[in-house]
């Protein structure tokens, strides 16, 4: 692997404590009552969404997951309008219809995170078939987890990117864990097998690390733009956090403290730091503390949305239904 | 004038939009040899670009027209078997019909689900016999359901032009009704516009699907005695209330024919809004499957659990003892 110029690495650098700090804020957020619905963290994990978006062009399509801010903000998402969004405010990147759940930001080609684990793999396919017959280039990237990996429509999902030869990109951030059951009690075989069985090249790579994960990227995407079908890169990483901020509060026994110490020891942000002068990185830390306090200023001071409001954005073409009461 | 069949309208308007528009596509199971012949000639005249046959891949392919339509293309899929439509229900109702909320408008998502061939057909057994219509209207996916040709025609054609998921209900026992038809007054028919096929001023009957033939036999039948106001809703979500009301409004009887199962059907959904909402003089009435499954592998069994000419008539009379003059 031949190094990465240093403006990229000090690119990467950034991206990853962006994603790091806005994490950390969003869940000061939750436990102050900003973001009601919780959310699911994704720090310990922020090297993928970091290599694997530094290997996209702006144009390029990523479809998230439930872990997702770190594949907005690495995708380009404006941070202020994604944090606007997981707290439920109309300013949000979806005007406070998709929460931290289900985001979109079309501005970023971010296109969705289906809710339903593994479903974008088919869905991405999709979008995949119709950039390839329109000849435009663009390169697809699904997100998804360890959990996902059992799911059949995943699995359908792969067949059809297979067969027909679309250019896409399978990420699978395997954490360890699919909520609280370890990956080596739900999968069978390995991830990259699912892959091979359909002849998709597929790697599995050191997902704490963002400049090997960009070079894997970098050669599923070359091999997508040009016309030579998907890929299948697994991530291995993992999260600090629990599966969502409910963990706060349930202390769920799933895995020890040594583990997580142990992946702590491989930290994606001190890898990236350690390649990025002090100097320089003092001046992102510090940039990036500046921008965090007006995103989270934006955020909470941005208007919450009207109730009367509540059915709009149901149809794309604005059908209204009949209320839940007769004389409303 | 001309006739026109059910299935070759629903050819028609099909390859008439793939004409207009070239964003339009099909994709479906069998589909190089146009098992059902909705496709029929299809691949000679559009290519398989636009005409793809896929593996048995129902969630998968599902997903996939959720993905072309998010970039910009129509995709209609044929479903063979009515059960499909519950394979991929959570593709329908929970994702593709959620993405334009869930964006904040930001995704439209024109996937026509087409079924062709919908409900009972004799000894394809209890798993190949179901309408699921109601449940997709109860999740708030657009349903349509006509039963003549010239509508099929009409609401296929809004379908595809609809920015929204809509689910096509072909009744298979329609799929061979023919009338006679201008082709060049073919047209695409509003969603939520009910039809009054036959007017009457004692009782309606909202009869959905198959069962408006039914329906108009039996008013037919019954003109002697009784005069029959035949409503057909076509669109089973958004419903056409107002057309309903309208009619309640005349005859103040209602009685619904409904081929699917009777709790949480959407016969029960007529009649509570018609009482709630609406002019009546007799308590309502329908006729409906029973709960459970059609038995579907012997044609005794099973249409003794399918909705007849007589309980209609039946239910008909019963109402009509309410509400003086008119009977």
């Amino acid at each position: 692997m031949t190094e990465p110029a240093q403006t990229l690495r000090d690119s990467l650098y950034r991206t990853i404590r962006l994603i790091r700090r806005f994490e950390e804020r969003s869940i000061d957020l939750v436990k102050a009552g900003e973001i009601g619905s919780g959310i699911h963290p994704c720090i310990g994990q922020e090297a993928v969404a970091t290599g694997v978006c530094a290997a996209l062009d702006p144009d390029d399509i990523i479809l998230s997951s439930h872990r997702g801010h770190g594949h907005l903000l690495a995708k380009g998402s404006d941070p202020g309008r994604v944090l606007a969004e997981m707290a439920g405010r109309v300013t949000g990147i979806d005007k406070a219809r998709g929460g931290s759940f289900h985001p979109s930001d079309l501005s970023a080609g971010v296109y969705n995170a289906t809710g339903t684990v593994g479903h974008g793999a088919a869905i991405a396919a999709g979008i995949a078939w119709a950039s390839a017959k329109a000849g435009d280039g663009k390169v697809i990237v699904s997100f998804f987890g360890d959990g996902a990996v059992s799911q059949g429509a995943l699995l359908e999902g792969f067949n059809l990117a297979a067969l027909w030869q679309l250019p896409v990109v399978y990420v699978c951030e395997n954490n360890g864990y699919a909520t609280t059951l370890p990956v080596e009690t739900a999968v069978a075989g390995t991830i990259t097998g699912r892959g091979e069985a359909f002849g998709i090249p597929s790697r599995s790579v050191d997902g704490q690390d963002p400049e090997v994960v960009l070079a894997a990227a970098a050669e599923a995407v070359a091999r997508a733009r040009s016309g030579g079908g998907p890929s299948l890169i697994e991530c291995r990483t993992y999260r600090y956090h629990g599966h969502h901020t409910f963990e706060l509060k349930a202390r769920l026994k799933y895995r020890d403290e040594t583990e997580i110490a142990a992946w702590r020891e491989r930290d994606p942000m001190d890898i990236q730091a350690a390649r990025v002068d002090a100097g320089t990185r003092e001046r992102i830390d510090a940039e990036i503390e500046e921008l965090l306090d007006d995103v989270v200023r934006f955020a909470v001071d941005s208007p919450r949305p009207d109730a009367v409001d509540a059915q709009d954005y149901q149809y794309a073409t604005g059908l209204r239904t009949r209320a839940g009461v007769a004389d409303a | 004038m001309p006739k026109l069949s059910y299935l070759k309208a629903l050819n028609r308007a099909l390859g008439d939009e793939m004409n207009r528009d070239p964003s339009v596509f099909v994709l479906g199971e069998d589909m190089n040899l146009a098992l059902t012949n909705v496709t029929a000639g299809f691949l000679d005249r559009f290519g398989p670009d636009r005409v793809i046959e896929t593996p048995l891949s129902e969630q998968g392919f599902t997903n996939f027209a959720t993905g072309a339509a998010m970039a910009g293309r129509r995709p209609v899929i044929e479903f063979q078997i009515p059960f499909l439509l519950l394979l991929v229900f959570e593709q329908i109702a929970n994702q593709a019909n959620k993405f334009s909320l869930m964006s904040g408008g930001q995704h439209a998502v024109p996937v026509t689900y087409l079924m062709p061939a919908a409900g009972w057909r004799t000894g394809w057994g209890a798993q190949h016999s179901d309408q699921p219509y109601s449940i997709f209207a109860h999740m708030g996916v657009k349903t349509v359901m006509p039963a003549t040709p010239a509508d099929a025609y009409g609401l296929l054609t809004t379908a595809i032009r609809d920015d929204d998921p809509v689910v096509f209900f072909g009744p298979l026992a329609s799929l061979g009704v023919r009338e006679d038809v201008d082709f060049a007054e073919l047209a695409p028919i509003p969603l939520g516009v009910g039809c009054v096929h036959r007017k009457g001023t004692d009782v309606t009957v909202v009869a959905i699907g198959h069962l408006v033939h039914d329906a108009i036999a039996v008013a037919d039948e019954l003109a002697d005695e009784v005069s029959v106001e035949v409503f057909d809703p076509r669109t089973l979500h958004p419903f056409d209330w107002t057309g309903l009301a309208a009619s309640l409004e005349k005859t103040g009887r209602l009685v619904v024919i409904d081929d699917a199962n009777r709790s949480c059907g959407l016969g029960g959904e007529i009649l509570a809004t018609a009482a709630e909402e609406m002019r009546l003089i007799a308590p309502p009435r329908r006729v409906t499957r029973p709960d459970g499954a059609i038995v579907g592998a012997s044609p005794e069994l099973d249409v003794a659990l399918q909705p007849t000419r007589e309980q209609l008539v039946t239910a008909i009379q019963r109402v009509l003892k309410y509400g003086g003059d008119a009977a």
